[in-house]
């Protein structure tokens, strides 16, 4: 049986859109648990939904709406986070918000029904068309780059921002940086989990491999991992159970973090941790 | 010869609320320059307004003759402790390491032999060079202030800047940090801003009080007067512990 269906092109699309998303979602994913970027995260998957309205009104295609509008509040709310840290949380809610009321709103403009909606606000990874493929592996290409390119200064200014820019790193630019890299994430997460869940396979596999990691570097590895387990198995099990994958998928990692948090808790109940007992 | 750090006549706000007035002072080369008062006082704004990190509301601030911002990389800064996340997956190598980004390339950085070296060395003075491996997590408290103060001393500064560095330093671990301080004051001029005027001990060779505004003497003493302005409050409560040195005059009762 298991061969059998690898014979179907879709099925095998599905496998490598796991395999490019858990990648970009491990790496970048590490530094949105780290910088604890999580809730601005969230806000960007769901100004996105914004931009696909709009790609429905215009009539483009809706994940083009969605790079804009998740870049364009990436970069607004990261800009204001550096100047004014207090009013991010507040930021954060509104453009969350906003971003689902302006969607809403041009889809109930656009004449007719909007045939991928459901899609795109929940995912399905097995109906990935092989041009959103090829749009996949190049942001992935790309945001692997710049990770590579950028390793020791992104280490720098999410470790310690103040003492970033005591080195003379232009730390605004890095952060935004980051953040767009983030906002590019999270369109390709889209259509995996959907708008919805993107926060949950964005941070999950980060969160359950920094339990175990002591360098920025191995938890990105150990996070790539988890995610490729955690989407293939989402894959399998929701087409063999005839479920949605989006949150089978989203399920799989939750449950893996519920794990990861037991087995913590016993395990430091046993043997604490060296040096858990100083200061 | 220009001075390290000097500042003339600046006040500096936050938030609308000035914070310090009309400060003026000079710091030289191998200078171990301490500056107390009460938490609230601006100590860490002064820390900042020399690294250029905020700008002076009015007033000039000058580092080694040019601008803080021109000259920030020959500057040591070793920032508060509350301000860290020591959840951070990191090493104690790698944090101290990253001090030496100032001068390097933005991207595609490699650290270097020399980089390592100089690393390696400055961990050995401070004692902490078994640990390089362990993450910052499952260091101690004193570990971590050790690691903070050598990410500072790997870029190899002409000034060194600290805030508050002993908060989370034992007693007997403490004139040994002090010790390690003096030793430095031989390579360059060291700035120690603190809240706890019992560590500023023998070391200094200048001595400060701040609140608001800066109260100076010219001996590396503290006076009662400087005291008495900086924490409006009578010495007495203040002095109690302190080693009989620090206060030129123990014996006048203050009203």
């Amino acid at each position: 049986m298991m061969i059998s269906i690898m014979a179907f092109e879709f099925f095998r699309n599905a496998l490598l859109a796991g395999l490019l998303a858990s990648i970009t979602c491990g790496i970048i994913g590490t530094y949105v648990v780290v910088k604890k970027m999580v809730a601005l995260s969230g806000g960007v998957s769901h100004a996105a939904f914004g931009g696909i309205g709009l790609g429905y009104f215009a009539g483009i295609d809706p994940i083009l709406g969605a790079i804009g509008f998740s870049l364009a509040s990436a970069l607004g709310m990261g800009m204001i986070s550096l100047r004014a840290k207090q009013h991010l949380d507040t930021l954060i809610g509104a453009i969350w918000a906003i971003g689902m009321a302006i969607g809403i709103l041009f889809i109930s403009l656009t004449p007719g029904y909007a045939p991928d909606l459901f899609s795109f606000l929940f995912g399905n990874i097995l109906l990935v068309p092989v041009s959103d493929l090829l749009i996949m592996a190049v942001l992935a290409a790309m945001i692997l780059l710049v990770v590579i390119a950028c390793y020791q200064v992104f280490l720098a200014v999410t470790f310690d921002e103040e003492y970033a820019m005591v080195l003379d790193i232009p730390v605004e630019v890095i952060t935004l940086l980051l953040l767009s890299l983030v906002a590019l994430t999270v369109v390709m997460l889209i259509r995996i989990v959907g708008i919805i869940l993107v926060i949950a396979l964005l941070t999950l596999p980060a969160a359950i491999s920094r339990e175990y990691c002591s360098r920025l570097k191995n938890m990105m590895v150990l996070s790539v991992i988890t995610g490729i387990l955690v989407t293939t198995g989402g894959i399998f099990l929701s087409y063999f159970l005839n479920v949605p994958s989006g949150a089978t998928i989203i399920l799989i990692a939750a449950g893996m973090y519920g794990l990861v948090l037991i087995e913590r808790a016993l395990r430091k109940r046993h043997h604490p941790a060296p040096g858990a007992g100083n200061t | 010869m220009t001075d390290a750090i000097a500042l003339e006549h600046v006040y500096a706000e936050i938030a609308g609320q000035i914070v310090l007035e009309d400060i003026s002072l000079d710091v030289h080369e191998r200078e171990f320059y301490a500056i107390i008062g009460p938490n609230g006082g601006g100590k860490t704004t002064l820390i900042k307004l020399m690294l250029g990190l905020i700008q002076p509301k009015s007033g000039a601030v000058k580092v080694l003759g040019g601008t803080p911002g021109e000259n920030r990389r020959k500057l040591g800064y070793v920032p508060q402790f509350h301000t860290f996340d020591f959840h951070y997956p990191i090493t104690l190598q790698e944090m101290v390491l990253s001090g030496r980004l100032g001068n390097k390339a933005r991207i595609f950085t490699r650290y270097t032999k020399e980089d390592r070296r100089i690393t390696e060395e400055v961990l050995l003075t401070l004692g902490i060079a078994d640990l390089s491996e362990r993450v910052l997590s499952a260091l101690s408290g004193g570990e971590r202030q050790r690691a903070i103060i050598a990410r500072a001393l790997v870029s190899e500064p002409l000034i060194l800047l600290l805030d508050e560095p002993t908060v989370y330093v034992d007693a007997p671990a403490e004139q040994q940090f002090y010790a390690i301080l003096n030793s430095l004051k031989e390579k360059m001029a060291v700035v120690l801003v603190t809240h706890d005027i019992g560590v500023v001990s023998d070391y200094a060779t200048k001595v400060a009080c701040l609140n608001r505004r800066l109260y100076t003497h010219d001996s590396g003493e503290i006076t009662e007067e400087m005291l008495t302005s900086a924490y409006q409050c009578p010495v007495e409560l203040i002095a109690h512990g302190v080693p009989h040195r620090v206060l030129r005059k123990h014996d006048q009762d203050v009203p």
